[in-house]
């Protein structure tokens, strides 16, 4: 520590002397901006030596911390600490050991229009004798595009077809809904202002058309279009949880606990801020979503439990050529 | 070494060895001896690329080491490790071995942390000397092309970036995966396909699509953006750096500091100085810890999730783009995303690129070469235009940020959004108008 405290306050002098020093560089006009001077400062030197044994020391204090099982914190800062001393040294080094200099370089031509009317020349020449440029010209075309697409056509290979299948759901009707362990939803799970998420019974859940949010909102306040009217018993409305915009979850409900000053509900997509209005087939409200959540159509089993009373509304997820009006 | 060395040398002084050695089997002591007689010229604005360089050397270095635990499949493992909070949870190998990563491997966190810090840089430096170089009109002839490689590799660096941090299929990797997903969909005509055929399937249940991920990521990305670098490099040099206007400084010289062994010592001190500061923040500052977020189900999402900052202006565009989805006989002719994911990006991009020749129509207005860079007060229409550029995609990027504000300050995300998709046409304006009639004061008040 004492040398490296030395060391410091020798570089800090020798700054100071060289500031002093060089007060007027002497820019004497016309004989341009080159100079060269040489010769070491001694100081300079030891301090240079001085923080390159200090880099190898902490360079290796890497190696024992990681013997030692030092913390992520610990490494990082040995690490950091040899670059920063070698960043030291280099920079010493470079400003008050080697020579300084500042030369002038001329810049190279980029052209030569002799050796381009040459070039010109000899790629001109290269096509003397030959007749029906266009007749080759246009077969070497039919080659290269049907090379292009022998090169291309295995590409296909990476992927299925979409067909009608982007987008589809396994919900159908009578389809029990079940959290994420399995378990059946009984509709009684829910109080008016809640929400969860449920999934086809026996269905991957990671499948886009899968995970369906489930709100209740008081039943009077529900206004659904006309074909929908039963799909919403005592108020439970459930909509696929993707968004239509760009696929996140819907994962936020927003419900009003102040009906003086709050909004209406609304499920909101916190990717992009796409909301939808649960009351009003998802209607979207604001945001960039092009078209509103598809709904599934509940129905309350005898048992009490939550069931799909049919498909989903229309196809799930963001919106591709083919997805469809819903 | 502290010898006085005469400024020209007449008489061949002995050889070296090692000079001898290398020169009778390569021939190149006269390249060789050019490069180190190299000039650079001495200001900071040319250290920025410098930066982005040394970052990406970072990158790969710490990039070969997380190869080579990282596992790249979607397929199901049970997780034990040293997270005790996530012990039996059923996650993918591609977390599990992000997780081992992070918490079982020496000094697995610190390179971890450390290369997603180096990407940051790596970008950052890339858009700061990409504005450097827009306000001195460094890309005139004859570096149109390398402007035009660099406008490449940014583009790449991003998309880099992006499949970088989607690898660990955490949940902040899911969501953007499912956004890039929305984004591939809505493209006219091909989208359905196309995002068939890079994920192989249906997002996200398809378990092609993590490998192709890591092989981009690892491979062919980093190739091409290595053979980009080395050709942007090889154009620099061939012209020469440009420099500003100074006394002795022609548009035929260059003025500034040999390569040997000044500019060398210091730069190889700027690249452990980066190198320095990235170790620093991967040892201290947390990055991405994906046990926080938890691993990725398509029904799970946050808000407060923010992509890498670098990405934060296609999020803001996704955000502010009204909900326009135009439909015609019976086909969704461009998904939502398109516009802000896919257009804005395509037009950004295309006009950076474009900008050599929009600014010799505009402001050049020759064919000249130029070597010495331009100031602020020589053309202040440039720099409106440029500062009106940048203005627009920094209000859009201010979007990517709504819902940290709301968190902040409270203001409402809604609000933000009505204002913000105003401000993308005003801000613009304001700032280029302000930006160029400040370049022609300052013009003014030196003439």
């Amino acid at each position: 520590m004492n040398v490296l405290a030395r060391a410091l306050a020798a570089a800090v002098a020798l700054r100071a002397a060289r500031r002093g020093a060089s007060g007027g560089p002497a820019p004497d006009g016309p004989p341009g901006p080159e100079h060269r001077t040489a010769g070491a400062s001694p100081a300079a030197t030891r301090l240079v030596a001085v923080l390159l044994v200090l880099t190898g020391c902490a360079g290796a204090a890497v190696g024992v911390l990681l013997a030692l099982h030092a913390s992520t914190q610990l490494l990082g800062l040995a690490a950091a600490l040899a670059f920063v001393l070698l960043a030291v040294a280099l920079a010493v080094a470079s400003f008050r050991i080697v020579p300084q200099e500042t030369a002038v370089e001329d810049r190279p031509p980029v052209t030569d229009p002799q050796t381009r009317a040459a070039l010109t020349e000899t790629v001109r020449a290269g096509g003397d004798g030959v007749s029906r440029r266009a007749l080759l010209g246009g077969a070497a075309g039919v080659a290269g595009a049907g090379l292009a697409t022998a090169a291309a056509a295995p590409l296909a290979a990476l992927g299925p077809r979409p067909g009608g299948r982007l987008g589809e759901s396994r919900w159908t009707t009578g389809v029990p809904l079940v959290d994420e362990h399995g378990a059946p939803i009984r509709a009684d799970a829910l109080e008016v202002g809640a929400f969860l998420t449920a999934f086809p019974h026996g269905a991957d859940p990671r499948e886009l058309g899968s995970p369906v949010v489930v709100v209740r909102l008081r039943p009077e306040d529900v206004s659904l279009p006309p074909g929908r009217r039963a799909w919403a018993p005592q108020g439970l409305l459930a909509y696929s949880k993707i968004c239509t915009h760009a696929g996140c979850a819907v994962a936020l409900f927003r419900y009003p606990l102040n009906e003086e000053t709050s909004t209406s509900p609304a499920l909101v997509c916190p990717c992009h801020y796409s909301t939808f209005d649960p009351a009003r087939a998802a209607k979207v409200t604001f945001g960039p979503a092009g078209r509103p959540l598809p709904q599934l159509p509940l129905r309350i089993a005898p048992d009490g439990t939550l069931q799909a009373a049919g498909p989903l509304s229309g196809p799930v997820g963001p919106a591709w050529w083919g997805v469809g009006h819903s | 070494m502290s010898t006085q060395v005469p400024a020209e040398r007449e008489e061949p002084v002995g050889d070296t060895p090692a000079v001898r050695f290398v020169d009778e089997r390569l021939g190149a002591a006269k390249v060789t001896r050019g490069a180190l007689r190299y000039v650079f010229p001495d200001h900071w604005f040319f250290l920025l690329g410098e930066l982005a360089l040394y970052a990406f050397v970072m990158l790969i270095v710490t990039g070969v080491f997380l190869a080579l635990f990282f596992s790249p499949s979607t397929a199901t493992t049970t997780y034990h490790g040293g997270y005790q909070p996530l012990d039996g949870v059923e996650v993918s190998h591609a977390y599990a071995s992000t997780m081992r990563l992070s918490f079982d491997v020496p000094m697995g966190l610190l390179i971890r942390q450390t290369h997603h810090w180096a990407a940051l840089l790596f970008l950052a430096g890339i858009i700061v000397h990409v504005i450097r170089v827009m306000f001195t009109a460094a890309f005139r002839k004859p570096r149109e092309l390398t402007h035009l490689l660099g406008v490449l590799l940014l583009g790449l660096g991003l998309v880099e970036g992006f499949a970088g941090y989607s690898l660990p299929d955490d949940l902040l990797s899911g969501m953007g995966l499912a956004i890039a997903y929305g984004v591939v969909l809505s493209i006219p005509l091909v989208g359905g396909q196309l995002g068939t055929l890079l994920w192989g399937g249906s997002f996200p249940t398809a378990g092609a699509f993590e490998s192709r991920l890591f092989i981009a990521h690892v491979f062919l990305l980093p190739a091409a953006m290595a053979a980009l670098i080395g050709a942007h490099l090889a154009l620099v040099a061939r012209h020469h750096h440009t420099q500003f206007r100074g006394p002795g400084r022609t548009e035929r010289n260059v003025v500034g500091t040999p390569m040997w062994p000044g500019y060398a010592l210091r730069s190889l001190a700027w690249m452990c100085a980066t190198f320095a500061v990235l170790l620093l923040l991967g040892g201290l500052v947390q990055i991405n810890p994906i046990w926080q977020w938890g691993p990725y189900e398509p029904w799970l999402g946050s808000n407060g999730a923010q992509p890498d900052w670098y990405l934060g202006w296609l999020i803001g565009a996704l955000r502010l783009m009204p909900p326009i989805e135009p439909r015609f006989w019976g086909h969704t002719w461009a998904g939502n995303p398109f516009f802000g994911g896919v257009l804005l990006p395509t037009a950004v991009f295309g006009l950076l690129a474009a900008w050599p020749w929009v600014d010799r129509r505009l402001w050049t207005r020759d064919r000249l070469d130029h070597h010495l860079l331009s100031l602020l007060r020589d053309e202040p229409g440039r720099v409106g235009a440029t500062a009106a550029f940048a203005a627009f995609v920094a209000t859009i990027f201010l979007a990517g940020s709504a819902d940290r504000l709301f968190v902040a300050a409270g203001v409402p995300y809604e609000a933000q959004v009505w204002v913000l998709r105003a401000a993308v046409f005003v801000v613009p304006a304001v700032v280029g108008g302000l930006a160029a009639r400040a370049a022609r004061r300052q013009g003014d008040v030196r003439r």
